[in-house]
């Protein structure tokens, strides 16, 4: 832990008090800071004051292209804070880097919501939020933060913003009326073979082969029927793609005209030129995401940065440029127009018109999932 | 200090030789042996695992035949673009040597060249040659050869494509310099005794490049059968290879005790090869291949 001199110099002097220095070592000790301040040069605070960074990790791309834009920049102008950059396309990814590194080398993540929070809290990942410091966390959608809490009482990681994947298609090949017929069935439709694409996840792939099968994707009874469904995409797919980069490439080069899709990325699409149409079929996935504070983090720096973050004006810019709904509930702070319009925006506050994974039942069945996944994805 | 001590005095080898010794143990052998003690840790749940001690993970891969078939088939890709890469990258190695252009060094630094860009994108380029939008199928099409793409793209032609592209210098460079040890009054001798030029080749050029082939071929399985990137990004799920499983099961489950099974036996499985290679091939012809 960092100390002033004057503190330091107190001490000296309390320990001095105490008997516990001599006095020629005393005065030596405060002749040597004295000598020291002496010689420090006014420019040497702000030298040190400018070595505090704060690290972020997201998830790279228009994502994180509008974080660092509206957020992160107006924030180091703001406070002077630098914040180091890093990105990943698969979330397990930073995982396993936290894990090799020690605390604090990683600080905040925009993480994919309680699902993945489950996996920070059982790897002792997490750190407690000072929420006192977070003054715009009173405008959070609470059915957003409760699942978290759920978890942790004292939260480790604020909502910042959700979305949906559900069906993107190419309006050039399928019309928008067989999209709204066929839904989630146009990822098995043998029409478009090896037109097909889907992201290879496993949350995903389980969650559009329980709905296909006509299963409750939180409480699945018939998982041999869901894996059948899983393979019956895989044999029909040209490529799962592993990142939101990858999937704009895919879609925008025509290699696939039908996938499961972000939200986001396709109304980046969309907002390109791009002929992609996309559609919430029923039971869509929906998810949400966070800013998570990883143990060993400089906390008041990074709660202050989450704060700036959660500013209404910086969160609806953020939003708008990600093309993802902020976190902000909409019955507290006025929204625009175009946020009003993204795919999945809850307009009640309420989000009970989404359908989220339910933590619990999924923590408890991924490691054998994703390891039936891992193998099926390879021709098993 | 030194008083005393020969030119050849073994205490000074070994003092020369211990920076390399100590990086050597610190950054090869020390993780290696940690990978190794990891093997028998017990994965509790993703991102999770405690050292109690079990053999479950080497059972686990001693019983089941989908890390087994992924072993052959990653065994397969390496030999196929080993040999592929010896094929195609003896001509321009024996070209290079045996030209008498003047600016001999432009033809070897065209060599190096590709190096200069990152490999991920000189690997990203072969989506836009091969893709259903690409240069291939479009020209095919356009000409009216193909009346629909051809799928090159996301298949194991594709991720050998890759890494024959990624690794062709390698095994033009080894040959190169094998050819550059040759002492070419040999050659010479050969003619002047009545061989033709194709005879030359026959019994003295190529039998005395051998070692250089051979270091290549070496090097070009060893290198395509630990890749991962190439079948990340030209090839489909089926066209995984051994590391691409090392990759999911670290990355993706986070099971590391297992993740670090595999590793080792992709490691131990490829240092056999390399040992048998080496043992039928001669270790000093290795050597000499990759020494010049």
């Amino acid at each position: 832990m960092k100390m002033s001199t004057t503190r330091r110099l107190e001490r000296l002097h309390e320990q001095y008090m105490n008997g516990d220095l001599s006095r020629r070592t005393f005065l030596g000790l405060t002749a040597a800071a004295a000598a020291s301040a002496g010689l420090s040069m006014p420019w040497m605070g702000r030298a040190i004051a400018q070595v505090k960074e704060v690290r972020f990790d997201g998830w790279g791309g228009t994502v994180q292209d509008a974080i660092d834009k509206y957020a992160i920049q107006p924030y180091t102008a703001k406070t002077g804070i630098k914040v180091v950059q890093g990105t990943f396309g698969d979330e397990n990814e930073i995982i396993t880097k936290v894990k090799t590194s020690k605390p604090g080398d990683f600080q905040i993540v925009h993480s994919s919501g309680v699902n993945y929070y489950i996996k920070y809290v059982n790897a002792g990942m997490t750190s407690e939020i000072n929420e006192a410091n977070i003054p715009n966390m009173a405008n959070v959608l609470e059915p957003m933060i409760a699942p978290f809490r759920k978890l942790t009482p004292k939260l480790s990681a604020v909502p910042y913003d959700y979305g949906t994947t559900g069906i993107a298609y190419n309006t050039t090949v399928i019309s928008p009326e067989e999209a709204k017929e066929k839904g989630a069935a146009l990822l098995t439709d043998k029409k478009y073979a090896g037109k097909i694409g889907g992201y290879a996840d496993m949350t995903t792939r389980v969650w559009y082969a329980a709905l296909a099968t006509g299963q409750d994707p939180n409480n699945i009874q018939d998982m041999d029927a869901v894996w059948a469904k899983v393979r019956e995409t895989r044999d029909l797919a040209r490529k799962f793609w592993g990142s939101g980069a990858e999937l704009m490439d895919l879609l925008s080069k025509g290699e696939i005209v039908v996938t499961d899709a972000w939200s986001g990325r396709v109304a980046s699409l969309q907002d390109q030129g791009h002929p992609i149409g996309y559609l919430d079929p029923p039971g869509s996935y929906a998810w949400m995401e966070d800013m998570l504070v990883l143990k060993g983090s400089p906390m008041a720096e990074c709660e202050e940065l989450i704060n700036f973050m959660l500013e209404p004006a910086t969160a609806i810019a953020v939003a708008e440029g990600q093309s993802y709904p902020p976190s902000l509930d909409p019955t507290k702070v006025k929204l625009t127009e175009k946020i009003e319009k993204l795919p999945a925006f809850d307009p009640t506050g309420k989000m009970e018109a989404l359908t989220f994974a339910d933590p619990i039942y999924w923590a408890e069945n991924e490691d054998a999932w994703t390891k039936q996944w891992d193998r099926i994805s390879k021709g098993a | 200090m030194t008083k005393g001590w020969t030119l050849y005095d073994p205490r000074l080898a070994w003092m020369l030789v211990a920076p390399v010794l100590l990086l050597l143990v610190v950054f090869l052998l020390l993780p290696i042996a940690m990978m190794a003690v990891y093997t028998f840790f017990t994965f509790v749940t993703a991102g999770v695992e405690e050292s109690t001690l079990t053999l479950a993970n080497w059972r686990e891969f001693l019983t089941d035949s989908y890390y087994h078939g992924f072993l052959l088939k990653t065994l397969r890709v390496g030999a196929m673009t080993a040999v592929i890469c010896g094929v195609l990258g003896y001509f321009p190695a024996y070209f290079i040597w045996a030209t008498s252009f003047k600016h001999k060094w432009m033809l070897l630094l065209l060599l190096i060249v590709p190096f200069w860009i990152s490999f991920t994108i000189r690997t990203f380029s072969w989506i836009n040659i091969l893709g259903e939008q690409g240069v291939i199928n479009v020209a095919l099409l356009r000409m009216g050869i193909i009346d629909e793409p051809l799928r090159m793209l996301y298949t194991e032609f594709a991720v050998i494509v890759g890494l024959v592209h990624f690794l062709l210098p390698y095994m033009i460079l080894n040959v190169y310099v094998s050819l550059e040890s040759i002492d070419r009054t040999l050659i010479a001798a050969a003619r002047s005794m009545g061989c033709t030029g194709a005879q030359a080749f026959r019994e003295v050029t190529l039998p005395l490049s051998l070692p250089g082939l051979a270091a290549g071929l070496l090097l070009c399985f060893v290198l395509a059968a630990g890749s991962y990137v190439t079948p990340q990004l030209l090839g489909s799920g089926r066209d995984a290879l051994f590391g691409n499983l090392i990759y999911d099961t670290i990355m993706g489950q986070l099971n590391w005790p297992m993740g670090a099974t595999l590793s080792i036996v992709l490691f131990v499985v490829l240092g056999i090869f390399a040992a048998i290679y080496t043992r039928y091939m001669g270790m000093s012809q290795i050597v000499k291949g990759l020494g010049g």
